[in-house]
């Protein structure tokens, strides 16, 4: 189910993403829907899942946009690993924190894929700073939204309290 | 008292909380069960994976693709060893193992290569020969004077005469003061007496030995004589006022009746003016005498160095 569900996330990002295509602002892309879903699925699904999904996320992705692949399978690999670990270490139920991961794994997303980039081409490692962050925040606030809608479906908050009602007995 | 019921939270203040700012937007919570050192392995599995499928696309500076250069920079070494490993093993097995039967079959070469090399001697032999008779039959040709080809067949046990025995003798015409050559020049002269079939030559170097000879380019006369000293040979009665520089040729003059006129005896090695009239000239003997093995004789029976007239006794004095 959960497998299931980060594919069906994955699988709808990405036709958004190509659908959406044309959302640029100054000819550079200013949102990763994929980004989002892979962060998406590492915070409610944990480490696994988010490499998983961005891994496989990122060589679609990649193969789509028909540049090396792997270099955005290995970002997004990175970062869902990262969040996911993250995720798993500190409570993000809230939206401030949410943001900060949504905001900090667009970062690191594209520092690693462009120092990637860099590395291949063999070229000067220099990060466009203004479209990052604009990308960063548009990506977190999208996440954000994306978690909003996701918990206001019906029964999502009872399955919500049933958890948290279990890890309180454990602990 | 922390309440279970709710979210397993702790909260910090900011008093006590050591992350005060993730304190502020992040609450804590123990790790989740779900997360085992195994994800770390997938993680690390999974970006290796990446890196290698980037690697197959980007270029190395050299064209090939880097995932090939890398592939080939390692294998090549695990080549190297591997093939480190089997030498050393062939070459243990082919110095150590295999070397069993090598003894004898070293023993067996040895025995052939002295065989080959005694042979190569005999054919090395028989060559030598070959040209010296070749050599021989080319100055047999190139003379016009009668001669008979002999072999040396022994030396003189006594140290003091300087002479060899020849395989010729009376039965095949040898007579004694006929002159024996070979193609280096003079070799010397028949001395009684002579078997049928060997005969005594006694050599030019001999002391007891002489040669009318000649100077070849200045014509200077003389009389070459063995002497025992090195080299061998003198030009006596050569005048000081001859023109005998070292390197001259000189040759027989004939005028001693048993030489022929013109063959070598040698190569003057040093001239200078004598206390006396004549110069003291040494002379290097053209002939090999410690070689020597194949000779001719000269037929023509030895003239008189003396004027028939004179040796005819006179009518008056009867």
């Amino acid at each position: 189910m959960k497998a299931a569900g980060v594919m069906l996330a994955l699988a709808g990002a990405l036709a958004l993403q190509t659908t959406l295509a044309g959302l640029t602002i100054g000819s550079t892309t200013v949102i990763n829907l994929v980004l989002v879903a892979v962060i998406y699925a590492a915070l409610a699904f944990g480490p696994v899942a988010g490499l998983l999904a961005g891994s496989a996320g990122g060589l679609v992705q990649d193969a789509l946009a028909g540049g090396i692949i792997g270099v955005g399978g290995f970002s997004k690999t990175l970062v869902g690993f990262v969040v996911g670990v993250l995720g798993a270490q500190f409570i993000v139920a809230h939206a401030l924190p949410r943001i900060l991961m949504f905001f900090a794994g667009t970062i690191i997303h594209e520092l690693c894929y462009q120092a990637l980039y860099a590395l291949v081409e063999s070229k000067a490692f220099r990060v466009a700073w203004s479209p990052t962050l604009m990308q960063a925040a548009i990506n977190s606030v999208i996440g954000v939204l994306v978690f909003m809608i996701i918990e206001s479906a019906p029964g999502v908050a009872q399955r919500r309290r049933a958890r948290s009602a279990t890890l309180g007995r454990r602990y | 008292m922390l309440n279970c019921n709710a979210e397993f939270t702790i909260h910090f203040s900011i008093q006590h909380s050591a992350f005060s700012i993730a304190n502020a937007v992040i609450e804590l919570t123990p790790p989740r069960p779900s997360y085992r050192p195994r994800t770390g392995y997938l993680f690390l599995a999974v970006m290796v994976g990446h890196l290698i499928l980037i690697s197959a696309q980007v270029q190395s500076k050299a064209g090939v693709p880097v995932l090939e250069a890398l592939t080939f920079g390692v294998f090549s070494r695990v080549q190297l060893g591997a093939s480190g490993f089997f030498r050393g093993i062939g070459g243990t097995w082919g110095n150590y193992v295999a070397l069993r039967g090598v003894r004898s079959e070293n023993e067996t070469l040895r025995q052939q290569v002295s065989d080959l090399q005694v042979r190569l001697q005999e054919q090395r032999a028989l060559a030598v020969r070959a040209n010296q008779l070749q050599s021989l039959l080319n100055l047999k040709e190139t003379t016009t004077l009668p001669t008979l080809a002999a072999e040396v067949i022994g030396g003189n046990p006594n140290s003091g005469l300087l002479t060899v025995t020849i395989d010729r003798g009376s039965a095949d015409g040898v007579q004694p003061d006929m002159a024996v050559i070979a193609p280096q020049g003079v070799v010397g002269r028949i001395i009684g007496p002579v078997a049928s079939r060997a005969s005594r030559v006694q050599l030019i170097i001999d002391r007891n030995a002489a040669v009318g000879a000649i100077v070849e380019r200045s014509r200077a006369g003389g009389m070459v004589i063995g002497v025992e000293g090195d080299p061998p040979l003198r030009m006596d009665l050569a005048s000081n006022l001859a023109d005998v520089v070292a390197g001259d040729v000189v040759v027989a003059s004939g005028v001693d009746g048993i030489f022929p006129k013109g063959f070598v005896i040698g190569t003057v090695e040093r001239s200078e003016r004598g206390k006396n009239l004549y110069r003291d000239i040494t002379v290097r003997p053209a002939v090999n005498f410690s070689g020597l093995e194949e000779v001719l004789i000269v037929l023509s029976p030895a003239r008189s160095a003396q004027p028939e007239e004179a040796s005819k006794p006179r009518e008056g004095a009867k």
